[in-house]
């Protein structure tokens, strides 16, 4: 609300109250507006242009903007006068081929004269990430289960809702359960992302992902015909000491690492919790624990689609990680040089 | 996973000397195997003609190629069940890629004859398609031969826990033929239309 609005609602508010309290308020509002007016300076108010990034066609001015508006208030007017851009699928940059700008950028300081122009793009259909998430989440864990309970029309029907003979399935199914349940509660009570949304394509592209390796692993492991590890019990109780040190420990690392409610940005390093001292040798613990949760899935079924799925992921993480450490690099000067992206000393 | 794909552009501040090391290396290789895919292309096209000009026909061609085929085309072959529909494929590709590599083997060398470029944007309207007919009889025509011999297949149990079935899976390819060519048929019609025309084409945004 700009300064002669609020002024306006202050004035107000004494007069009600002298009306029901009958004390001499029209004295206290002229006290209460001259050092309001003393500090006044002259509002110098923006114009906006926003250009068509590719076309550069003017597609919207606004005037009379405020200088600390921020570019999400920005959205909001250019939405105003174009309906099917909802903010969350505009992309507003100074330069057409530049980076976007951020939400919470404000007018003023951002490197624009009075009269700004900005570039726009259409970031296409745009869809929450939690939404994303939840799906392609639910869908392993569901799919599993109807493997698992050997669902009819999937093996031969004198298998239907039998159960496997070997407990090593069991178990299996048990931690791929567990572990798809904790990444819904993370999606739901952990994860904090900068952007609310993404593509709308990418669940289409995510789903397929995750369900169609879901589906595949999972016909394997609770298959009729299935041969348990080659080393027994040994194999995998390993295999199930790594899965669990995989899953847990990144949560128990990252606790205490930034007080609640901060928006700190700061580099994380290792403290008396031995769980932190991966951060010595690693950008991305996360990462690197969740491969070694799905190195120990691998190892305790020891079924070849698994670990096509287990090396797929090495791959998507690898690069995740190494933008990652590229950026904490840019980032921060004194970035501890001797931590890898995602494998201590190897990549 | 906690994915970072939010993070897009990370830019790079590279070493420009690197940068151009690495180009030209890269150029360097691109030559060489565009060079050697054209000869290979050649050889094979040559021992085709050798073949059918002492033979007379085309029984037997496939099998007189085979190795070489196989070295210039990573390709896991069918057992050839129907030489008419190998022969389709065959001519129709020592076509196309004796077109295409020595156009980007003359691209490379920045001397590129008109002539080149009109063949690569305007063989494929008739190559293309025989060319798929040709893949696709020929793989049909393997169906039964390949259920029956079970070859390239795998079978529960097995202590990997996996199957694979070459017959679904070749059902599998022929199936994406239906998506997949007329992209790729469009794309050249594309191509051919802003290379051979000058037509300006804005390409629509992701």
């Amino acid at each position: 609300m700009d300064a002669l609005a609020l002024e306006a609602t202050s004035t107000k508010k004494p007069a009600n109250g002298a009306v029901e309290a009958g004390a001499p308020v029209p004295a206290q509002a002229p006290v209460k507006r001259k050092p309001a007016k003393k500090a006044k300076k002259a509002v110098v108010f923006f114009e906006v242009e926003i250009l068509d990034a590719k076309t550069k066609d003017k597609l919207c001015f606004l005037d009379k903007v405020e200088p600390n508006a921020t570019i999400g208030e920005i959205k909001s007017m250019f939405h105003r006068s174009h309906p099917q851009w909802y903010p969350a699928r505009q992309s507003i940059r100074l330069d057409p081929k530049g980076k976007s700008l951020k939400d919470e950028d404000v007018l003023q300081h951002l490197p624009v004269g009075t009269t700004a122009t900005f570039y726009f793009r259409d970031l296409g259909a745009q869809i929450s990430w939690v939404t994303v998430f939840l799906t392609e989440y639910m869908g392993p864990l569901v799919l599993y289960l109807m493997f698992y309970f050997r669902v009819p029309f999937i093996y031969a029907p004198k298998y239907d809702f039998t159960t496997s003979k070997h407990w090593v399935v069991h178990l299996a199914c048990m931690c791929h359960s567990f572990h798809f349940l904790k990444r819904l509660l993370e999606t739901l009570f952990v994860h904090r992302f900068s952007h609310g949304t993404m593509p709308l394509r990418n669940i289409f592209k995510n789903c397929t992902y995750y369900w169609g390796f879901a589906a595949w692993m999972a016909y394997y492991v609770n298959h009729p015909l299935y041969t348990p590890p080659a080393y027994g019990e040994q194999q995998i109780r390993l295999a199930l000491v790594i899965f669990l040190i995989g899953n847990f420990s990144i949560h128990i690392a990252l606790r205490n690492l930034r007080p609640p409610g901060s928006k700190t940005r700061k580099i994380p390093y290792p403290t008396k919790n031995p769980f932190t001292w991966i951060f010595l040798l690693v950008s991305c613990p996360n990462y690197t624990y969740e491969l070694g949760a799905w190195f120990g899935f691998t190892l305790m079924t020891q079924c070849l689609p698994v670990a096509f799925f287990f090396l797929v992921g090495f791959i998507q993480m690898t690069v995740w990680a190494k933008g990652k450490h590229r950026s904490y690099l840019k980032e921060f000067r004194d970035y501890p040089p001797l931590r890898s992206p995602i494998l201590p000393f190897i990549l | 996973m906690a994915s970072c794909e939010e993070d897009g552009a990370v830019e790079e501040k590279e070493n420009n000397n690197k940068k151009r090391t690495k180009g030209a290396l890269a150029t360097a290789w691109l030559t060489f195997y565009n060079i050697a895919m054209t000869a290979g292309w050649l050889v094979l096209a040559m021992a085709m003609m050798r073949f059918y000009i002492q033979k007379g026909t085309h029984k037997g061609l496939y099998r007189s190629i085979a190795r070489t085929l196989k070295f210039f085309q990573t390709f896991a072959l069918v057992e050839i069940q129907n030489e008419e529909s190998v022969i389709l494929f065959l001519v129709v590709w020592t076509m196309t890629e004796i077109t295409r590599y020595s156009y980007y083997t003359f691209n490379l060398l920045h001397h590129l004859p008109y002539f080149i470029k009109w063949a690569r944007y305007n063989l494929f309207i008739v190559l293309y398609p025989l060319g798929v007919a040709g893949e696709l009889l020929t793989i049909y025509a393997a169906l039964p031969f390949i259920r029956r011999s079970g070859m390239y297949s795998m079978r529960l149990p097995n202590k990997y826990n996996v199957s694979f079935d070459y017959y679904y899976c070749l059902i599998i390819v022929m199936l994406s033929y239906i998506p997949l060519f007329p992209q790729l048929f469009f794309h050249m019609l594309r191509q051919r239309r802003r290379v051979l025309h000058g037509e300006v084409i804005v390409e629509k945004d992701d």
